[in-house]
């Protein structure tokens, strides 16, 4: 079961979505973003979708592993649906007893749960395609500017950098916990909420030792390598922008002033 | 006589539907019978591990059967469970486990799942301790305050409170020093003469293997490349090399000696037996 936790992660490949630069992406995926908010009518919706299938397919991930990083949150796009659907003024549709279905009811939540849809399968194409390494390198590059106001930017993508790298391997350790405690009877399955909470505990104190005593390793280990935080800190690889990534970004230009002229035209 | 515990084409494919899907054991068949002390080994990655945990459906297989006393393990919710106190595993490092308050409580954990009543987990618990070298006055502390040798034997007590017919070891000495490698291993010898359990044991010790079990297996990239006695196995030691493994260092004397034109019989593998043979050709001469 924890094998189907997705998070933060990277899919290796060798597509020109892997390629592109970090930064490229990240601005990419906030333009994204950004434009999917001002989108308000079928045919803009439709464009954003032609977008975000063109991406995929140039990236070559599997429809399934996109399906899989949507699992988890099918609970907030039904309940969102359901509230957008029962809870909006306009044209009655359908009555019965205290709930009331609208027209603009139903235009609202179709567009809310495409909007949440499209926005999660935005930001998974980029940690899908891109190793967490890059991505928290992008993202320093990216924030440099606010180390003039004071703001840790290394220390923060250095603390990004290690979360991330460690989320498989916390998984992994959960893993075996599990399987060790379950070949001792544990039963972590059955029960109401309380005894399963009570089946955690066997889980939970020998993964919270265990990670303590990693970051205790990591920490001697970054020492023993003279880390002493961002200060001086050159870095191997640099990241440089080509050519392919400043047609991506005047596409992402393009989109964004597409989507901003439909919306300003009503469309 | 059935076997106690049996495979039949035993397949397990992990992280199926992604670019990191693989093979991890293939076409795995394999008898033990009650009382066997059976060893295991292969090169890292050949897939031992993966294999033990089928054994107690700890892992469910892609392909392929796993018997307890003939019957079927995943025949039903109630058989898995109740292979799961048969059939006992202690992983590696075992001692990463532990997360009660005191080892008692610790070593009382699987006894608790079986549903026995305290008095029975009382003897249980204080039998395992015994088996495994740990004194009662350690029972009441934390287990948090033993050192890395006695943590592991109450990670092994807490396994064999349960009373398992299968004792299965991943690396029960693996980072300890050679005495308290020893010491397990005698520990385990008493549990296995003692309850006439079947002990299987995964290890990278030649050493370990070759004075302990009565036969071994030999994994070699997902599969079962070799099964047989300890002459049998370290008397292929050709093919063990190809596979990244080794024969103990008592074999490979006498494999030099016969190098060297005395007339020695390679498949030794204990220290006793390669000097029975020098005493013999002490006494007996080059003719002998």
């Amino acid at each position: 079961m924890l094998k189907d936790i997705t998070l933060g992660q990277y899919f290796p490949g060798n597509t020109v979505m892997h390629r592109l630069d970090p930064r490229t992406k990240l601005i990419m995926t906030l333009i994204y973003i950004v434009a999917l908010f001002i989108v308000q009518s079928y045919i803009s919706y439709a464009l954003m979708a032609a977008v975000l299938i063109a991406g995929i397919t140039v990236s070559k991930l599997k429809p399934g592993i996109i399906m899989k990083g949507l699992k988890p949150i099918i609970i907030v796009v039904i309940i969102t649906a359901i509230l957008n659907l029962f809870y909006s003024s306009g044209n009655v549709i359908a009555e019965f007893w205290i709930f009331k279905i609208t027209d603009a009811g139903i235009r609202n939540a179709v567009f809310m749960v495409l909007r949440i849809i499209m926005l999660i399968t935005g930001t998974l194409l980029l940690t899908y395609t891109t190793s967490p390494l890059d991505l928290t390198d992008g993202l320093e590059k990216l924030l440099n500017p606010l180390k003039k106001i004071k703001v840790p930017v290394h220390e923060l993508s250095m603390m990004m950098s290690i979360a991330l790298r460690f989320i498989p391997t916390l998984i992994e350790e959960t893993d075996k916990i599990m399987s060790a405690q379950k070949a001792r009877g544990a039963d972590f399955d059955t029960g109401n909420l309380f005894q399963r909470a009570r089946a955690m505990l066997p889980l939970l104190v020998p993964l919270f030792v265990s990670a303590f005593r990693r970051a205790d390793d990591l920490a001697v280990a970054m020492e023993s390598r003279c880390y002493h935080g961002g200060v001086g800190r050159t870095k191997m690889k640099q990241l440089k922008m080509k050519t392919r990534d400043i047609v991506t970004l005047a596409l992402g230009a393009l989109i964004l002033a597409g989507t901003i002229t439909l919306a300003s035209l009503g469309l | 006589m059935t076997p106690i515990i049996k495979t039949e084409g035993l397949c397990h494919r992990y992280s199926v539907g992604t670019p990191f899907e693989r093979t991890a054991i293939e076409d795995v068949s394999f008898e033990a019978m009650r009382g066997e002390f059976i060893g295991v080994i292969g090169h890292t990655g050949s897939g031992k591990s993966t294999f033990i945990q089928h054994l107690n459906g700890l892992l469910k297989p892609s392909a392929g059967k796993v018997y307890y006393e003939g019957v079927d393990i995943w025949e039903s919710k109630e058989t898995i469970r109740d292979t799961r106190f048969k059939v006992g595993i202690v992983f590696q490092y075992p001692e990463y486990q532990l997360f009660e308050e005191t080892v008692y409580k610790d070593i009382a954990f699987g006894p608790r799942n079986m549903k026995l009543s305290e008095e029975e987990v009382d003897i249980r618990v204080r039998e395992a301790a015994e088996f495994v070298g740990i004194d009662c006055s350690l029972l009441p502390k934390s287990p948090f305050e033993l050192s890395g040798g006695q943590k592991r034997r109450v990670a092994i007590a807490g396994v064999i409170a349960m009373g398992p017919s299968v004792l299965i070891l991943d690396e029960p000495g693996a980072g300890l020093d050679p005495r308290g490698r020893e010491s397990i291993i005698e520990n385990i010898r008493s549990y296995h003469e003692a309850t006439n359990a079947t002990v299987i044991m995964v290890t990278h010790s030649m050493e370990e293997i070759a004075s302990n079990v009565d036969r071994i297996v030999v994994f070699n990239q997902g599969r079962l490349a070799m099964s047989g006695t300890p002459r049998e196995i370290f008397s292929r030691g050709d093919e063990l090399t190809q596979m990244g493994l080794s024969v103990p260092e008592v074999t490979r004397i006498a494999k030099r000696l016969k190098e060297l034109g005395l007339p020695v019989d390679t498949s030794v593998y204990t220290i006793g037996q390669l000097k029975d043979i020098l005493l013999s050709l002490k006494g007996g001469g080059r003719n002998a």
